[in-house]
This record gives structure tokens, sequence and C-alpha cells, in this order.
């Protein structure tokens, strides 16, 4: 049980943005878990209550390394009608989307069948969140939009869940997660980026996930913070081996979507790529472009968390490299390190760059007119 | 280009191991055995293959033998021809993939003297790095102790990719005993093999490994502030070497950002991550992941927000750069005094003092 220790603040109007915005990154939750039965098989049911979930980490419940707050969520965006944070559609739209002008919302369910080691179960689960996301908020609320969540570890499952999808309008991209068994420019992903290519879909690659590797290279850490930090190593890991296996010379109409990872570690990345691809690249002779190439035209990074340095030179230069076409804003509503839409530029920007930032970058990448 | 001056300290040069088999005069009867009857083979690691274009210039890589093999090269090839009064030799000889404590202790042993004798006695410009057998924090305690009394050796040295995060408490005796000594620990580019070479699992190529290490500093980074090693060991200096340093501002803003949201759980963390940086961590200066233009480097320095994290290096025999174009364009003569000179020898204390003439 989560205990109120403040009184809820009152939902704040808006202050600095007065334009629509597109939110790339909001987590909806499930008010309870059985909110999924309608949309599972009774197999499943009986198998949940018996053997739960069992994914590529120890705990039965619960994240190994404890959140900083209950959900990893902030403490004021407890529905009233009860529930966990980012469980009641009118709640979002009261807190979130009608305060925010939020013109397009881009739903990315985190606890789905991604991560489960029963395959069955993982894809079971998948479609059923997917059903689920058009019932209770995409059906109900047009400003929002909902990913495909596939069984990550079965390409081909995965690849006819995505067949289903192509063409529903509910849905405006392909959901995957930084962490797999295996880094995600492995070959047993590809049907993922075929089913998506051929739907028209960008894939969505947000941070976190369990595929069973240590977030480090060098073995488990011990605090949240590297957990947490270590994400976006994980996120730039698996962006050189989507370049380096060549995934965009084979999938060319391909677009990914960095989600919640960071973008100031791109242009180190992409240097750094260059420079040893050019010695290098006898070893991956499928490469016809340069690395930076690639991720030029397939990657588009969401924003939050928000680099925050202390010179806004720094992270205007930073935005240079990557180009302010790539960014697409985002919220990570409801959880904790949220980034306020208002707050999250300084000033300085044109109001070209900011229009695609806050909005015309979505709406292009995601066909919403 | 940007010309080095004379006086330099090279950070980060590798003298190479010929074979296992030339490390057989310093060690014993019992390990002497061990090699030969069971048919061990060399200890080249796979972040290193032997042929990798980066892992020896073309103009640097012998008619015969591993490369950075002879000492003559090696003086001829970048002492002698970048000006460098000091040179840190850091051997990368596959010794922390080796899962017995007691096999890691006996080579790093044969390792360390073998520096000693085959490289440091030869020529008064270099210095050493002690390799530890990191499978056993008892054994690597005592050989850094015994090489210690060798005053040529200026450093310890560990991969960045081991069994566990670097700033676990479990490996805090070597940091103790490092600190207490007045060694630099110095962490370089290259795994055991104990755990996936990234944080995602296992890549299918060798480029793939080598663009990982970059990350991997970066986990070790968090581990090294988040358990509170310098906190505990404030006068201790930690050298990432072969690490990329362009990565290190949008680093800091994470972890920055993080460590303002989630102290609590590291109360112990007491300053902000970038003055943790600047007080205790350098970076040598090869490889440079960035585009050749000087402005962009000379932006990516004011990022740094500092001129005394980078330390001279060559990598020699590594490639990183080509031709004499060791120091990126565009660079300040102000700067280039401090990364070759300078720095290294706030970070080294070792240099300023007289040695004797003693192996271990």
């Amino acid at each position: 049980m989560n205990v109120q220790l403040r009184e809820r603040p009152q939902t704040a109007p808006s202050s600095g943005v007065k334009t629509a915005i597109a939110d790339c990154d909001i987590h909806p939750a499930r008010a309870t878990n059985d909110e999924l039965y309608p949309f599972l098989a009774k197999r499943w049911h009986a198998h949940l209550e018996t053997f739960g979930v069992h994914s590529y980490q120890g705990m039965m419940g619960g994240p190994p390394y404890p959140k900083a707050q209950p959900n990893a969520s902030r403490r004021d965006a407890y529905p009233p009608e009860g529930g966990p944070q980012g469980s009641s559609l009118s709640f979002m739209q009261k807190q979130l989307l009608d305060p925010n002008n939020v013109a397009l919302g881009v739903l990315n369910p985190l606890n789905t069948g991604q991560g489960i080691r029963n395959q069955d179960l993982a894809a079971a689960i998948c479609a059923a969140v997917n059903d689920w996301q058009i019932e209770k908020w995409t059906s109900k609320e047009p400003r929002l939009k909902a990913s495909v969540v596939v069984a990550n570890e079965d390409g081909v499952s995965a690849a006819a869940e995505i067949r289903k999808r192509a063409g529903d309008p509910n849905f405006v991209q392909v959901l995957l997660l930084s962490r797999n068994v295996e880094p995600l420019g492995q070959r047993r992903y590809w049907p993922i980026y075929e089913a998506a290519q051929e739907a028209g879909l960008p894939v969505g690659v947000h941070a976190f996930g369990f595929g069973g590797n240590p977030i480090t290279a060098s073995g488990w850490p011990s605090y949240y913070i590297e957990e947490m930090v270590g994400h976006s190593q994980c996120q730039q890991t698996a962006l050189a081996s989507l370049v380096l296996e060549g995934v965009f010379e084979r999938f060319p109409r391909l677009k990914m979507v960095m989600v919640e990872a960071g973008f100031g570690w791109a242009p180190s990345l992409a240097w750094r790529l260059d420079k040893v691809f050019s010695r290098l690249h006898a070893e991956v002779p499928h490469l016809k472009r340069k690395p930076s190439e690639y991720i030029r035209d397939h990657i588009w990074w969401t924003t939050q968390p928000m680099e925050d340095p202390e010179s806004r030179d720094h992270l205007f230069q930073t935005i240079e490299w990557i180009g302010w076409d790539k960014l697409l804003f985002a919220t990570d509503y409801p959880h904790w390190d949220y980034d306020e839409p208002s707050r999250v530029l300084p000033a300085g920007v044109s109001d070209a760059d900011k229009q695609a930032f806050y909005l015309d970058n979505a709406k292009k990448l995601y066909g919403i007119s | 280009m940007t010309s080095p001056i004379a006086g330099g300290v090279d950070c980060d040069l590798h003298p190479a191991v010929p074979h296992l088999t030339s490390l057989l005069p310093y060690m014993n009867d019992y390990w002497r055995d061990q090699v030969t009857t069971r048919g061990m083979t060399d200890l080249i690691s796979q972040s290193y293959p032997t042929n990798s274009p980066i892992s020896s210039r073309p103009d640097w890589r012998p008619a015969q033998g591993k490369p950075g093999s002879a000492i003559a090269d090696l003086q001829r090839q970048a002492l002698d021809r970048f000006g460098t009064a000091y040179g840190i030799c850091n051997p990368l000889y596959g010794v922390q993939m080796v899962f017995s404590e007691d096999m890691a202790n006996a080579f790093c042993h044969a390792l360390n003297d073998w520096l000693a004798k085959e490289w440091l006695d030869k020529d008064d410009r270099l210095r050493g790095s002690i390799v530890i057998p990191v499978q056993s924090i008892e054994k690597a305690v005592a050989e850094i102790e015994r090489c210690a009394e060798d005053k040529r050796f200026v450093q310890v040295l560990m991969l960045v990719m081991g069994d566990m995060p670097l700033g676990k408490r479990h490996y805090w005796p070597i940091y103790a005993a490092a600190e207490r000594l007045g060694l630099p620990i110095g962490i370089h580019a290259g795994s055991a093999y104990h755990n996936p070479p990234s944080s995602v699992g296992w890549g299918s190529y060798h480029i793939e490994d080598y663009v990982a290490q970059a990350q991997a500093f970066q986990t070790q980074l968090t581990s090294l502030i988040a358990e509170g090693v310098f906190v505990r060991h404030p006068a201790l200096k930690m050298v990432m070497l072969e690490s990329g340093f362009t990565w290190l501002p949008p680093f800091l803003w994470r972890l920055h950002k993080f460590w303002r949201g989630v102290r609590m759980e590291t109360p112990w963390v007491d300053r902000a991550p970038l003055e943790i940086v600047r007080s205790n961590i350098r970076f040598s200066l090869q490889p440079v992941d960035a585009p050749p233009e000087p402005d962009t480097l000379n932006r990516l320095f004011d990022h740094m927000q500092s001129d005394e994290l980078i330390l001279f290096s060559t990598d020699y025999p590594h490639w990183q750069f080509d031709g004499d174009d060791v120091l990126p364009k565009g660079l300040s003569q102000d700067l280039v005094r401090k990364i070759m000179i300078d720095n290294p020898h706030a970070t080294y204390g070792r240099l300023k003092e007289p040695v004797k003439e003693t192996a271990p």
C-alpha cells in the first residue's frame, strides 16, 4: 500500500507551451493485473495464477533494483479512483493531455510479454496488451496512439503480431526494449524489422528490459542509479549492433526511435563507429556507407530525460550535431523523472526548431496529419 | 596538424610478449612444467587480434613477430619520433582471461618481471604498469607491494571489462594499496571475457567489441563514483586508457541528473560527479573519437570543462592516427603542453622520484 504523505496538488495549467505538442513516451498501466484477462485465453489465467511470469531476472514480482519511488512514478500521479499511476484515462487526460495541449500521445506499455522466457505466454500477453491498448485507451481518446508490443525473442511470432496490426490506425509504431537476449542487430530479430518495414511502422526501442545479460560488461552493479545511467550504455551498444549487422542495408525503409535513453551520446558514438569503421570495414563488408550515415538517416530520439548541461550552448551544439529534425519531445508520464514541456528547452531556440521538436517531427514520423 | 613538443610523457605504450614461452624463464619449475606439458597456447585476447588493422599501424608492423615486440622498433617509432621523455608500458597480455587465481598469479608475476628485465632495464625512458592477478584480491595486493619496490613501476593496470564492476567494495584493498604506494590505477580497454563484452550480450564482430569498450568505461565510471571509491580513497587517481573521452560530457550530464534525483540511495557521494572526475579521473589522449575539424574538437574540449583531464598517448603500436598526427588539429600550445607534460606529471607522482636500478 502507498501512503499519501502530502495533499495532492491541484493540476497546474501549462505556463510555457501554448501550442500543441506530441508526447512520444507515455506509459499506460493496468489498474489491476486481471484487467488483461478478458483479452487472454482461459489457459493463461490459470498459468499466471500458478506459475506467475518466468522472466530473465530473479524476482517474481518487482524490479531487482528497487526504484526510487513506488512504480518509479510521480507521487502526484495516483488516480483519484485508485490504482497505480498511469492507469486511469480520465486522470491522464486531466493531468497530462489537457493542460499540456498534447495533440499526439504515443503509448509505450512496459509490463508486457517482453522479456518473458515462455514464448507462448509472451506472445499471448503481447497480443492481449495490444487489444487492451485499443479497448482502454485509443478507442476512447483519439489523441492517444498505441505501440504494437511483440514477443521480442521469437521473431516469427513477433512478425505475425505486427502483420495482424498493420494498417490499424490505432497503432503508430512497434515497440521493443533495449535489453534482450542478444544485441538488437542479431538476425533472430530481423523478422521484426522486416514486418515493421512492410507495415510502414517505425520501431521504437525503449530503454530497459531484461535479457539475462548483466547491465554492464563487467557484471551486475550495486545500485539503482547504475541501472538508470546504464540504460544509456545498453542503448549505445544495441544501436551499434543494429548498424554493424547491416540492419539498415537489409531494411532500407526502416525507421527506429531511441526512447528514453538520452541522445547526448549519439555524436560521440557515431564518431567512434566511423573512426574504427575506416580501418575495419573489411570485417563488415555488408555495410555500404559510414555508420554515422545510417544513424543520421534511420534514427530518431525521444528527448526525456532531457540532456541538461550547465551551458545551454553545449546542449544546442549537441543537438546541431544530431539534427533538430530528429528529436521527438517526450514526458515519460507518469514516471518520476518526467520532463515538464514548458521547462525542457532553454531560451534561444528558433520558432521553427521548437515547432519541429515539440510536434512536427513526431507527426511526420508517425504519419499523423 | 598540431606538433608534439619534446619532453612529453606517453602514457599508453604496449610492449608485446612474443609468446607465452617467453615468460617461462620468469616462472618456477611447477608453472614451467604446467605450461609445457599441458600445451598451453599463447594468451592473445579477442580484444586485439594480432593481425587486425587496429592492433598495429601498417608502418609499425614488423616483418616478423607481434607488433610492439621489439624494443628497437618502439624506441625508433614512438619514443624518438615524438621526443618522449617518459613512456609508460601497459602490457596487454591476456592474463586476465585465466580463471585460476594461482595460474593468473604465476603469469602476472612472470609478466611484471619480464617487463622490468626486457624493457625497463633497456631504456631509461620507460616506466611500467603492474599487471595484477585480479582473480584474487589478496594475491593482487601482494603483487602490487612486491613490484612497487621498484620505482620504475608507476601504475597498477586493470582491464575495463572484468568479473565485477570496479567500484565494488571487493576491489577496495587494491585501491588502498595503490593509494598508499602512490600508484594510480590504470584501467585499460579490454575484457577478461568472463562476462559478455557488452551490456546487451555477445555481438558478432571484432569492431563491435572495440566500439563497446567506450560503453564499458562509462559503466565503470558510474560504479567507481556511486560506490564511493574516492570518498574512501581521496588521493587515488584512476586513468582511463584507450577509453576515448568525447563521450564524457554527455555521460556526466546524465549521471549528474540522476545523482540529483536519487542521491538518497548513495548518500556518501557528497560531490557532483563532474567534481569527482576533475579531482580523481584522467583519460589518455588516444583514441580521439571526433571528426578532424578543429572547430568541433575545440567545442568538445569546452564541453569537458577542464584542460587537466587528458594525458598524452600514442597507443603504440595500435592504430589510432596516421603519420605524426598524434595530436588532433587546432589545439592551443598551452593545451598541448598540459596534455603532453603537465597533466601526466601531476598524475604519475613516481615520475619525479629517483629510480633504484633493481628488478623486483
